[in-house]
């Protein structure tokens, strides 16, 4: 699982949860998985996410080096920083561990670098 | 989609009901930007892993979840283009594919393309106008269908397919 999934994904279809967001990463394995740098696509991407959340998220799993906790005016321009946050976003993949509502407690276990994100019924609002 | 409609090139796309993944890893050599694939379903989100290790794409990131559980995903319209080919509907789930296609109308800002049976094309032209989005047939297609269901009567079935392409007005 990418960062850029976990910056959208929340545990809200759980019963009883408000907000379910940011889900907290418990990371046992990382891997770093060269991708193609778009720099078009991130630029267009970064307006999109929770920026805090995103840099919360690195930061937690260790991955944060470099990364500006806020995001400047015209970052577009800038290519050092799009090139960090293409890294943070797109090649920094969790192959194992959990992700955890922040309400319930819930996990929700990543193996094999897919987050399992099924309830059961008795679960869902 | 790409050629017509720039839909899928540095975009960010959902394939929604990927199974093993045909269009995730269409839409990723096809230059998406990233392309994330859900489907509830275990096994073929195993055999979407081997796909993505034969083609070597590496943008693709799969969650497994029910596509239909709302919430799942933080903000609506956060998805350029959506594609999917979503489970036509049986006898015990009637109505999932009209489903699907809202989920994927209210995920995306731009468009979504859909594969539908060509024998619900006015149904499915009524409920877009319900919810007030616009959408056409953009290509017609034929579906070999083999037997899997117990309440199949033929060995397989081809089956016309309509591509639909809808966005918001």
């Amino acid at each position: 699982m990418k960062l850029i999934t976990h910056n959208m994904l929340t545990s809200k279809c759980l019963k009883g949860v408000v907000t379910g967001y940011p889900l907290s990463i418990n990371a046992t394995n990382i891997n770093i998985t060269e991708v193609d740098y778009n720099p078009e696509f991130i630029t267009r991407i970064i307006p999109k996410l929770d920026w805090e959340v995103l840099w919360r998220a690195a930061d937690s799993i260790g991955h944060s080096d470099g990364l500006p906790q806020t995001i400047e005016p015209k970052f577009e321009e800038n290519n050092e920083f799009l090139k960090k946050a293409h890294r943070v976003l797109l090649e920094v993949d969790i192959e194992e561990g959990n992700l955890v509502c922040p309400e319930s407690g819930r996990r929700f276990p990543i193996s094999k670098g897919i987050p399992n994100m099924l309830l059961t019924e008795a679960e869902v609002q | 989609m790409q050629t017509q409609f720039e839909a899928l090139e540095s975009k960010l796309v959902l394939d929604a009901g990927c199974g093993p993944g045909m269009l995730s890893c269409g839409a990723s050599l096809l230059g998406a930007g990233t392309v994330t694939a859900v489907d509830i379903d275990g096994e073929s989100l195993d055999i979407l892993k081997e796909n993505i290790e034969c083609t070597e794409v590496d943008n693709i990131d799969i969650i497994q979840c029910n596509f239909l559980c709302p919430e799942m995903y933080r903000c609506e319209n956060y998805f350029d283009t959506v594609v999917m080919n979503p489970p036509f509907g049986t006898k015990n789930n009637a109505g999932i594919d009209m489903k699907f296609l809202k989920m994927g109308l209210d995920l995306s800002c731009d468009s979504v393309y859909s594969l539908h049976k060509s024998t619900t094309r006015s149904h499915i032209q009524k409920r877009i106008k319900e919810w007030g989005a616009k959408g056409s047939v953009i290509a017609e297609l034929r579906y070999n269908i083999k037997s899997s269901y117990k309440f199949h009567k033929q060995q397989s079935k081809d089956i016309a397919v309509d591509l639909w392409r809808l966005h918001h007005s």
